[in-house]
């Protein structure tokens, strides 16, 4: 027993030394390295900085007349109607497909739930966008988010609808409701927990997306943070310290919501993976 | 036939219709005009129909078809990896060790933070002269690795900065398939005299099956579709070393080759479904015959 003990002890110090080393290392780089003068951060060392210069972040946020907040503000735009539109339509959608099953719905399912394997085609789409004349909208970009995830957030949807008994929708239909009266006022209620985890895991898919806003999203005016990142790679190619506060900047709002969400984010992960 | 008549009352059809509106006109009408388009030069204003001339070309040209073998090289190492490293790793989470709260935020949160902000920073940490794991390597007395630059190695620097942001997901499912295993299997092993490497090998391994199928299939799609991460760290550099498909598609786009952009984009498609669809049915007739 003794020996057992002692063991779970080595391997708690074990653990906890290559996680410092593995995991936690990246971030600590990327925090010193924000709060460095410009030669120092050249160095690229994991060193303590010799002087803090806070006034890095407030350089890159003005920089390129306050692009950094222009591209915040697109994000958080994006994220928004990005998750309002989906809780909404895929929420009516996951609980229609998990009640009826009848033929129809075997085949709306199935062909949605292609969107989990199959890759978007890219230039189609661009073009698409440009013959309906939202290209390079935000409300063109919108839409293809939502389009891409949509069969992740109605097995999310669809999962949970299971656990909700019929005879509720039964009780109101007999009082006279009408089918939307059922959804909205009976079922859209007791959606609450999933709808959480939904807003959390398509946010910082949204937020946190590089390709789609690259494609459909151009132009310097509707840049999002994590253009200004890829952008900045170039620009500040001699300035690291500021590549770094932008980055910084941009994980800062994932770690608030990782704080604060931890476990609503790990059971919707899992949640969704095991379910496909 | 009463019944279902009142479900179809009930359950309107017209709750399906906004997703299945936007999913149909986003995603699914693209996908379908892209095989015509494939089979043009084009530049968004006129298409010129060129026969199977995009195909040819992209098998041909060593820079292009290359991407594929690339792909191919990513996706099954980065899922293989992942599906290993994070089923030990779950393994040791689940156990009686005490900072396993911290360890497991710690290998989770990666997975929340952009990928182009992973890959900066790994290509910084990896940088041939200075970067720290180079004078990491030189103070244990190695010579310094060119991670980024050498052709035969960045393809596999990329795929280790992949695992090391995607391994968070699969532990997370595997630990939920571990805690979801019935104790008493592992009492009657220890009564029968069981040691640990054969209760790991003989009780956890085929129970953690059902999850170790999702990972399998998650990681290799995320691995087949890749792109950002080679973007932020490589460009498809050195030369078209670590080219992937998708970011053939989007260097062909940018250079103008909409045709040819468009044809990587459906041999792509084609790929996936020739890997997912089989792989998927062969992991769940696995599952079956275990339980």
């Amino acid at each position: 027993m003794k020996k057992k003990k002692r063991l779970i002890w080595v391997a708690d110090i074990v653990g906890v030394i290559l996680t410092l080393l593995i995991f936690i290392l990246p971030f600590y780089f990327m925090l010193v390295n924000s709060l460095k003068s410009k030669q120092e951060a050249g160095l690229l060392t994991i060193n303590w900085p010799a002087e803090l210069h806070f006034e890095n972040y407030k350089e890159v946020f003005s920089y390129s007349n306050y692009q950094l907040v222009t591209a915040f503000k697109n994000s958080l735009i994006l994220t928004f109607f990005t998750v309002l539109g989906l809780l909404i339509t895929c929420a009516m959608a996951g609980y229609v497909i998990q009640r009826r099953n009848d033929r129809a719905m075997r085949i709306v399912q199935w062909v949605i739930m292609l969107g989990l394997m199959i890759p978007a085609t890219i230039l189609p789409t661009i073009n698409l966008l440009q013959q309906l004349h939202i290209y390079k909208t935000m409300f063109g970009m919108v839409m293809v988010e939502i389009a891409l995830q949509t069969p992740f957030t109605i097995m999310l949807f669809r999962g949970f609808m299971a656990s909700i008994p019929r005879e509720l929708e039964e009780a109101a239909r007999i009082d006279g409701c009408s089918p939307f009266q059922v959804f909205f006022r009976i079922i859209n209620p007791l959606l609450k927990p999933i709808r959480a985890t939904v807003i959390i895991l398509t946010a910082v898919t949204t937020f946190n997306d590089f390709t789609n806003p690259l494609y459909f999203l151009p132009g310097a005016e509707n840049t999002t943070v994590q253009l200004t990142l890829y952008n900045y790679k170039g620009q500040f190619s001699s300035s690291y310290n500021l590549l770094f506060a932008d980055i910084i900047l941009i994980t800062i709002p994932m770690l608030i919501l990782f704080i604060f969400f931890n476990k609503k984010i790990v059971d919707g992960m899992v949640a969704g993976s095991v379910k496909g | 036939m009463k019944s279902k008549n009142r479900d179809n009352k009930l359950y309107s059809f017209w709750f399906v219709v906004p997703s299945l509106v936007i999913f149909s006109v986003f995603f699914l009408y693209p996908i379908i005009t892209s095989l015509y388009y494939s089979m043009t030069v084009w530049n968004f204003d006129s298409a010129t129909f060129c026969g199977l001339d995009n195909y040819k070309m992209f098998f041909s040209e060593n820079s292009l078809s290359s991407s594929i073998v690339h792909t191919l090289i990513y996706a099954f190492l980065t899922s293989g990896l992942k599906v290993i490293i994070a089923f030990f790793l779950a393994v040791f989470l689940c156990s009686k060790i005490r900072t396993k709260g911290f360890i497991r935020s710690a290998v989770f949160f990666p997975n929340l933070v952009s990928t182009m902000a992973v890959g900066l920073t790994f290509s910084y940490l990896m940088h041939p002269t200075k970067g720290v794991f180079n004078l990491a390597l030189q103070a244990l007395g190695f010579s310094p690795i060119n991670f980024l630059g050498d052709m035969n190695l960045a393809l596999y620097s990329v795929i280790a900065t992949d695992v090391w942001k995607g391994l968070s997901i699969s532990v997370v499912i595997y630990i939920a398939g571990v805690q979801s295993i019935d104790k008493t299997y592992y009492e009657a092993a220890s009564i029968d005299g069981a040691n640990a490497w054969q209760q790991l090998k003989s009780i956890t391994l085929p129970l953690v099956a059902p999850s170790q199928n999702s990972i399998i299939i998650l990681s290799l799609i995320g691995g087949l579709r890749t792109f950002d991460l080679i973007w932020a760290m490589t460009g498809g550099g050195p030369g078209f070393a670590t080219d992937v498909m998708a970011s053939v598609i989007y260097k062909q786009y940018a250079y103008g080759f909409y045709g040819l952009s468009t044809a990587g984009n459906v041999i792509m498609l084609v790929l996936i479904s020739c890997i997912a669809f089989p792989l998927q049915h062969f992991l769940m007739k696995r599952e079956e015959a275990i339980q």
